[in-house]
């Protein structure tokens, strides 16, 4: 409250001091909440205007509203194409693709690993043939989409170039996202295939066929969500995912990339969790933070490199799996700041998300809680129009000085991969997430429905995936391996082998290949397996 | 003083969903149990085999993945060629409601849903540890 140096304490400051100390509040994060804030604070700026805390169009969704994208996938590639086509149907503006676990960790459907888990987390994709049925009837030109796939993130994006292809839609024309983002595999969401150097080689390939090649895709979302859900704070969310920013733009430099030819097509994507101001704020500061990284630490010259853009997910981890229908509610909420702090696009999470995949009915509802928010409750006629709170900008200024602080550590680290090597994010996220659950079981911090107002409720219906899938999947994977030219496969591997043995080359030419023959994604990352070898996490 | 209970948590199966199995690793720790942590995708033979290895007194399973019935089945079933009989197993994760008795009758003790509390599931080890430790 008080500026350093100041040395008179006003009445009014003291009694303050007194009902803090009486009972202190604290966000979801823990950190302290006053009871009352007072300005003067920074005039925040303009929208649209450097350092874009207030937005980074100058009338944001007057303009055009964020793009509502539900993540969705499950089972065989036929059930989810169905699944996109009803929610375009139902007024969605983009897709978002989430691929199964032996997918994201470089297996196909039948490695022993991958028994159990066929379509269970998402699609089984294995091949061409299987992305192919996904965008059947689906015209890329005409919808922009999003890929969740990191360590895998070359394979899966050289088949939708390839889909592309075979749709006869030129790459200039695609309009979407891919994950790539390595580097919180490494501290949260752990599905890792090779270890950090040489995957961060791949991402930095991407950035550079991206630009010349598919100029309008986003070629990484840098990411906190995972982060968020790990159970980290809101401050180690933004801190760390920026900073994993600055490495894969320090990377890209290195390899002799010009920041403001790749730095247009960096995107980010951030948890909504349920602190509403908190959250507000993080989405503010981020997009201040990143200009000033971008134009203070890079010299960024194109306005675009260093104006943040972001996606937004409400959080799974605060959703219960008592009481489901509760969520609906929390999700709205989330989705709310996430709106008011000025998203590009967003997810809203279903309400049976702690419980299994989301059914029609349950993704349905939070697709309709994204078109309230937009067409009925009036919050996107005006601008960040919490700007200038005197409360609002406080924890905005509170968590840029909180970035600068962790990105000083990560800097004298030598930076993050370092940092990740000597397992210091997540040694501060699994920190944040005890003290939370502590927090929790000593009823500091309620949760509605699971530490206090528990009330006993029917069962809702879920969505179960049946094993068939994965037998079916099995059955597909061994027709294709026995029809497709095996000779040719055989050559693109050898050729992507030594492609990576070189380390010198771009790898995106051989991978696509690779996929363009119906090489599958397990034959590729074996082969770079071999070379690149397999990660093991530290024990932390 | 008696022996300290002996607890494996292990993460089978593709996920890398860990929060969970560190909190609750922790937690033992600080309930004065002796804790090994397997670390991710472990499979049945491996975790059995650590079982062996440290002489566990529970084994405490972590998934989140949907493969539960998949791999929970198969490590019961080395367990049993093993003879580790006397050893308490209790799952944490995303399990849905209808295979917890199909779990149970296969030999889980208890299955933890979220939301349950780090306390209460050190209390159900407590009371129900099989060997006298």
């Amino acid at each position: 409250m008080r500026s350093p140096g100041t040395a008179i304490i006003s009445d009014r400051e003291r009694r303050m001091a007194k009902i803090i100390k009486e009972r202190p509040f604290t966000t979801i994060s823990g950190v302290p909440v006053d009871p009352l804030y007072m300005g003067p604070v920074q005039d925040p700026g303009m929208p649209g205007e450097p350092p874009y805390t207030r937005g980074i169009y100058p009338t944001m969704y007057r303009g055009r509203l964020w793009t509502m994208r539900q993540f969705s996938g499950f089972g065989s590639a036929e059930d989810t194409n169905k699944r996109y086509r009803y929610l375009l149907e139902q007024g969605q503006t983009g897709l978002s693709v989430a691929f199964h676990l032996p997918t994201l960790m470089g297996y196909d459907s039948d490695h022993p690993m991958s028994e159990g888990e066929v379509g269970k987390c998402g699609v089984a994709i294995d091949s061409l043939a299987d992305m192919e049925t996904l965008f059947d009837g689906l015209p890329l030109d005409k919808i922009s989409t999003s890929m969740t796939t990191n360590a895998p993130a070359v394979i899966l994006w050289s088949m939708y170039l390839a889909v592309a292809d075979k749709q006869k839609v030129p790459w200039t024309a695609l309009r979407g996202t891919i994950q790539n983002d390595i580097l919180k595999e490494y501290i949260a969401e752990k599905t890792y295939i090779f270890p950090p150097r040489p995957s961060m080689k791949l991402v930095v390939d991407t950035f550079e066929f991206g630009t010349k090649h598919v100029p309008q895709w986003n070629t990484i979302s840098v990411s906190g969500y995972h982060i968020r859900e790990a159970g980290s704070t809101a401050l180690q969310e933004l801190a760390f995912t920026l900073y994993d920013g600055i490495e894969y733009v320090e990377w890209a430099r290195r390899a002799g990339l010009d920041v403001d030819d790749f730095a247009p097509r960096l995107s980010f994507f951030f948890n909504a969790h349920s602190d509403f101001f908190e959250e507000l704020a993080k989405y503010r500061a981020a997009r201040k933070v990143w200009h000033k990284v971008m134009t203070e630490r890079f010299h960024s010259t194109n306005p675009r490199s260093s104006m943040l853009r972001f996606h937004t997910q409400t959080a799974g981890c605060a959703l219960t799996a008592q009481q489901p229908n509760n969520n609906i509610v929390r999700v709205a909420l989330q989705a709310m700041s996430a709106v008011l702090g000025g998203t590009q696009s967003l997810h809203t999470n279903s309400l049976d998300e702690t419980l299994a995949l989301p059914t029609e009915h349950a993704a349905r509802i939070a697709l309709r809680t994204q078109q309230i928010i937009a067409h009925e409750t009036g919050v996107t006629r005006t601008v960040d129009p919490f700007g200038g709170s005197y409360f609002l900008e406080t924890l905005t200024n509170n968590i840029e000085k909180g970035c600068w602080e962790y990105f000083d550590k990560l800097d004298a680290m030598g930076g993050m991969v370092s940092a990740i090597e000597q397992g210091y994010p997540q040694r501060e996220i699994q920190n944040a997430s005890y003290e939370y659950q502590m927090a929790v079981e000593r009823k500091e911090k309620i949760i509605v429905g699971v530490n206090d107002f528990i009330s006993e409720e029917p069962p809702i219906h879920v969505l179960l995936i049946d094993e068939s899938v994965g037998e079916r999947q099995i059955a597909k994977l061994k027709n294709l391996r026995s029809t497709r030219d095996n000779g040719r496969v055989k050559q693109t591997l050898d050729t992507l082998r030594q492609a990576a043995q070189s380390g010198d080359v771009n790898m995106m030419p051989a991978v696509l290949d690779c996929v363009r023959c119906y090489t599958t994604l397990g034959e590729i990352c074996d082969t770079l397996r071999a070379v690149y070898g397999a990660y093991e996490e530290p024990v932390i | 003083m008696a022996e300290r209970i002996r607890v494996l948590v292990a993460k089978p199966g593709l996920d890398g969903h860990d929060r969970g199995a560190k909190i609750i690793a922790r937690a033992f720790r600080d309930a004065g149990f002796e804790v090994i942590y397997t670390g991710l995708r472990q499979t049945p033979e491996q975790v059995v085999n650590a079982s062996l290895q440290e002489d566990v007194d529970v084994i405490g399973l972590s998934v989140l993945s949907g493969a539960h019935m998949t791999l929970v089945p198969r490590i019961l079933e080395l367990m049993k060629k093993e003879k580790l009989n006397d050893v308490l197993v209790v799952i944490g994760g995303i399990i849905p409601d209808p295979d917890i008795p199909k779990l149970k009758e296969l030999g889980v003790s208890e299955v933890f849903q979220p939301g349950a509390s780090t306390e209460d599931i050190i209390a159900y080890i407590r009371g129900h540890v099989r060997s006298n430790a």
